[in-house]
């Protein structure tokens, strides 16, 4: 049973949604339904995005790269992240020997394409600890907002 | 059967290995010691963890994403918030020497051979 992302907040099947997805989330569980741009596993940087009453958030887990070489884009409620992480592996000789080339090194560009409810005019990009964090505000039209009930004088 | 893979699963929650990720190494050797780099993004300093138990090299750490108040997830390819690797170590390596440093997400961990391990010519004398 995959998690909808069209989901009507507040109702019975989205508690029990959230409920599945923190125990999915314990335990580690890859049972959401994969992006059609996520390039099978392994690709890097991986993504997460998440939603918040204000924003959506991407976290791509980046680690070792030059902040200001990093490339985003917002295009068409697209979001493009690029860039190039170096090869630091020494020659191999007679004196060095590699055991594991395991880390991706060279050119890499993922995409992720972002709810339609965001403002392409305020987006904000953070990088710290190997985890480039890109906050794109919501639009205020797709904020939720209180609606006041007015008392009306009685007739 | 079934019994057995229980108890072994109920033994690593116990010692609370339930689950991480394996991260990514680089593992290169020169003449002087070896040399290991492992992607950790999200960890920093304080939540990263190096332990040498006997032989083994064990690095630990977990992820944390800052201060984001209520997010809810709607993708994810990171699905577990920790990392954890270990390594067996030859007696060659000098356990005590280690040298570890984080930067960006990459850990550099350094560990050196012992002085009585490191490459020599040995001279072979003539009968």
């Amino acid at each position: 049973m995959y998690p909808s992302l069209t989901r009507v907040p507040g109702d019975l099947f989205s508690e029990f949604e959230t409920l599945q997805r923190q125990v999915e989330r314990l335990f580690g569980a890859r049972s959401w339904p994969s992006s059609i741009r996520a390039a099978g596993r392994g690709a890097f940087p991986a993504l997460n995005m998440g939603v918040t009453a204000d924003a959506v958030e991407i976290y791509a887990f980046a680690p070792g790269l030059d902040p200001g070489k990093i490339d985003v884009s917002l295009d068409k409620g697209l979001l493009i992240l690029a860039g190039e992480r170096a090869d630091d592996l020494p020659e191999e000789s007679d004196n060095v020997t590699v055991y594991a080339d395991e880390r991706f090194s060279g050119q890499f560009r993922r995409a992720i394409s972002l709810p339609e409810d965001v403002d392409p005019g305020r987006v904000d990009a953070t990088y710290h600890d190997g985890i480039l964090k890109v906050v794109v505000a919501k639009r205020e039209s797709a904020k939720p907002r209180r609606i006041e009930v007015n008392a009306t004088a009685a007739a | 059967m079934d019994t057995m893979k229980t108890t072994a699963a109920a033994d690593r929650e116990a010692a609370g290995e339930a689950s991480a990720l394996l991260p990514p190494v680089d593992i290169v050797e020169d003449e002087n010691g070896i040399t290991l780099k492992a992607d950790l993004p999200g960890v920093s300093k304080e939540n990263l963890s190096i332990r040498v138990d006997g032989d083994t090299l064990t690095i630990e750490g977990g992820v944390s994403l800052g201060e984001s108040q209520r997010l809810e997830a709607v993708y994810a390819e990171v699905g577990v918030a920790r990392y954890r690797r270990s390594f067996v170590l030859g007696r060659d390596l000098d356990t005590e020497g280690i040298d570890a440093a984080i930067r960006q997400g990459v850990l550099t961990l350094r560990v050196p051979k012992r002085e009585q391990a490191k490459p020599r010519g040995i001279a072979v004398k003539a009968a």
